[in-house]
C-alpha cells in the first residue's frame, strides 16, 4: 500500500469512529462553530463601535479572519495527533510507530483526524465568503488563486508548528502549552492585518513565524490597498510557498528530533 | 451546618489544585500574549476613532488586564472528579456522606475557582503593573477603588461557583457533558466582557448586558479597578451580584434534587 492510500484508509477509520456517536459529534461542532465565531462577534462589535481599524474596513479585515481559520482549522484536524503526540511518547506508545516500516509522519498525521474543527472552518469561511462579497473590487481568477493557495500555504505552516511542538515533547513532557503561544495565539493575531501591531511583535510574526505570508502578504496584492509596510508585489505573489518552506524545515526537525528520542520503556 | 467540614473540604481541593504550578507558568505565558493582542489591537482601534468613548484606552487596556489575571475564576466548566463520579456511578458515594451534597460541592467549587486565579493572579499583576511598557501598564488604583475592587472580586468569585455548581449539576443529566459545557463558555465569555469589554458593546446592549449574571464575573470587578466605575457604586452592583448569586444557588438546589430522584445507580 502507498503512503498517501494509507493515509486515506487512517483517514476513513478516524472519521467512522468519529461518527459513531452523531449526536454527540454535532453538539461538538455546533459548540466549536459557537465558541470560534464569538472572536469574529468581538471584531464586530468594535467595528460597530469605532467604525474602522486604522484605515480598515470591516469587510476587509473579515478577508484576514476568513482566511487565517479557514487554514487553521483544516491544520488543527489534520496535524491533530502531532498535538497530542506528547501522552503517546509519556506512555510510550509511540514506540510501536517507530517499529512500523512507515514514514512517522504520515502514522502521527494519521493518528487522529478531527472532524470536529469543521465548526471552525465553517465560520471562517462563512465570514471570509461574507468579506470576498462586501470588499467593492474587482475580482479576478489569479486572486481567487493566490487567496486558495495562501491557505494551503497557511495550512502547512501550522502544521509545521505542531510538528515543531510535537518534537519538543521529546525532551519534555511540560510546558508544551508555550507552543500554544504560535498556534493559537497566531491565529488571534493574524485575525487582523499584522500591519496594526508594533515593531518587534509584528517582524516575529513575519520573519521568524511567517503568519504575515497566510492572509497580510497576498491580501496586500489582492485588495489594492496602501501597504503601510510597502509589501514588494512579488512578495505577495510567493508567500504560498514560505508556508511550505517552513512545513519542509520542521519535517528536518522532526527527523532529528528522532535520533534523540530516547522510549519511556513502559 | 457543618461549617468545619466544608471548609476542609475546601481547604484540600485548593491545596491539591494548585499544585498545577508549571502548568500555570504555561498559562500566564499565553494570557500575557493574548492580553497584549488584544491591547495592540484595541490602541490601533482607539487611534482610528475621534469620537468620545464611554471608557478611556487606558481604562480599556487595565480592563483587559485584570480579565486575564482573572481568567481562572471564570466559570469555563465543571468539576471534572465531579463529572468522573456521575459517569462512572460512583456518586453514590456522595450520597452516602454526611453532607449535603450541594454545599459539599459548592465548597469544591471555590476551591476549583480560588486555586488557579492564586497561581496566575500574581505574577499577571505584577508583569501587568510594574513590567509593560508605560502606556500598556495596568495603572495601581485609588485606596476606594481598590477596596471596591476587593468586595466586588469576592461577589464574583461566590457568583461564578454557583455557576460552576449548576454546571457540575446539569451532568446528572447529559453525561458526556458535552452540551451545555461547550456552549456555557461561550455565553460566559461575551457577557462577562472577556471578549469585548461590555462598555464598548453597542449601547442598545447595555441595559441588558448589566441585568444579566456573567457581567459580575469580570465586568463588575475590572471597572472598579480601572476607575471606569466610581467606588460608590460599589453597594448596587454588590446586590446585583448577591441576588444572582442566591437565584443560582437556589436553582441549583432544586436540580439536584430533582436530579438525585431520577438517579439510577447500577451495580456495587
Amino acid at each position: 500500500m502507498t503512503g498517501v492510500r494509507l493515509y486515506f484508509r487512517y483517514l476513513g477509520v478516524s472519521f467512522r469512529s468519529q461518527l459513531q456517536y452523531p449526536a454527540s459529534f454535532i453538539m461538538m461542532t455546533v459548540g466549536h462553530l459557537v465558541v470560534t465565531a464569538i472572536e469574529f462577534f468581538g471584531l464586530w462589535a468594535l467595528f460597530d463601535r469605532f467604525g474602522s481599524l486604522g484605515d480598515w474596513a470591516l469587510a476587509e479585515v473579515a478577508l484576514f479572519y476568513g482566511m487565517v481559520h479557514v487554514a487553521f482549522a483544516i491544520a488543527e484536524a489534520a496535524a491533530r495527533g502531532f498535538d497530542v503526540l506528547h501522552r503517546h511518547v509519556r506512555t510510550g506508545d509511540f514506540d510501536r510507530i517507530l517499529l512500523r516500516p512507515r514514514s512517522t509522519v504520515l502514522q502521527v498525521m494519521g493518528l487522529e483526524f478531527q472532524l470536529m474543527r469543521i465548526g471552525r472552518f465553517t465560520q471562517g469561511f462563512v465570514v471570509l465568503i461574507w468579506g470576498i462579497s462586501k470588499v467593492g473590487i474587482v475580482w479576478t481568477l489569479p486572486k481567487y488563486l493566490l487567496m486558495a493557495l495562501s491557505i494551503l500555504g497557511g495550512c502547512f505552516l501550522f502544521v509545521g508548528l505542531f510538528v515543531l511542538q510535537a518534537v519538543l515533547s521529546f525532551w519534555s513532557v511540560d510546558s508544551l502549552e508555550v507552543v500554544n503561544l504560535t498556534t493559537y495565539g497566531g491565529v488571534e493575531t493574524a485575525k487582523v492585518p499584522i500591519a496594526i501591531y508594533k515593531g518587534w511583535f509584528r517582524r516575529f510574526f513575519t520573519w521568524i513565524i511567517p503568519l504575515a505570508t497566510i492572509n497580510y502578504f497576498p491580501l496586500m496584492a489582492v485588495l489594492d490597498h496602501q501597504d503601510p509596510l510597502n509589501t514588494p508585489l512579488w512578495l505577495s505573489w510567493l508567500s504560498p510557498f514560505f508556508g511550505i518552506a517552513f512545513f519542509t524545515m520542521s519535517l528536518q526537525v522532526w527527523k532529528m528530533g528522532l535520533k534523540y528520542y530516547h522510549s519511556t520503556g513502559s | 451546618m457543618n461549617i468545619k467540614a466544608y471548609m476542609a473540604i475546601m481547604r484540600v481541593r485548593f491545596m491539591l489544585l494548585v499544585q498545577y504550578r508549571v502548568a500555570a507558568l504555561a498559562g500566564i505565558a499565553t494570557q500575557l500574549m493574548f492580553g497584549f493582542v488584544f491591547v495592540m489591537i484595541l490602541e490601533a482601534f482607539y487611534f482610528s476613532s475621534t469620537v468620545l468613548q464611554p471608557m478611556s484606552l487606558k481604562e480599556a487596556i487595565g480592563y483587559i488586564w485584570i480579565g486575564q489575571a482573572m481568567l481562572g475564576m471564570l466559570p469555563w466548566g465543571g468539576d471534572a472528579e465531579i463529572q468522573n463520579l456521575i459517569r462512572s456511578g460512583n456518586v453514590a458515594y456522595e450520597l452516602c456522606r454526611p453532607l449535603d451534597l450541594y454545599n459539599h460541592w459548592y465548597a469544591r467549587a471555590i476551591a476549583l475557582r480560588v486555586a488557579p486565579t492564586v497561581l496566575r493572579a500574581l505574577p499577571l499583576f505584577l508583569v501587568s503593573l510594574f513590567l509593560l511598557p508605560q502606556e500598556y501598564a495596568l495603572e495601581i488604583p485609588t485606596s476606594t477603588a481598590f477596596l471596591a475592587w476587593v468586595l466586588a472580586t469576592l461577589g464574583a468569585l461566590f457568583l461564578g461557583s454557583a455557576i460552576t455548581n449548576l454546571i457540575n449539576i446539569s451532568m446528572l443529566w447529559t453525561i458526556s457533558g458535552e452540551g451545555i459545557s461547550r456552549l456555557l463558555p461561550a455565553l460566559v465569555t461575551v457577557f462577562s466582557g472577556m471578549v469585548v469589554p461590555l462598555p464598548l458593546l453597542p449601547d442598545w446592549s447595555q441595559k441588558v448586558l448589566t441585568l444579566l449574571p456573567f457581567a459580575g464575573l469580570v465586568d463588575t470587578p475590572a471597572r472598579f479597578f480601572t476607575g471606569q466605575l466610581a467606588p460608590s457604586e460599589i453597594w448596587i452592583s454588590t446586590a446585583r451580584q448577591l441576588i444572582w448569586t442566591i437565584v443560582l444557588i437556589i436553582w441549583g438546589r432544586r436540580l439536584l434534587q430533582r436530579g438525585l430522584r431520577r438517579l439510577v445507580v447500577q451495580g456495587g
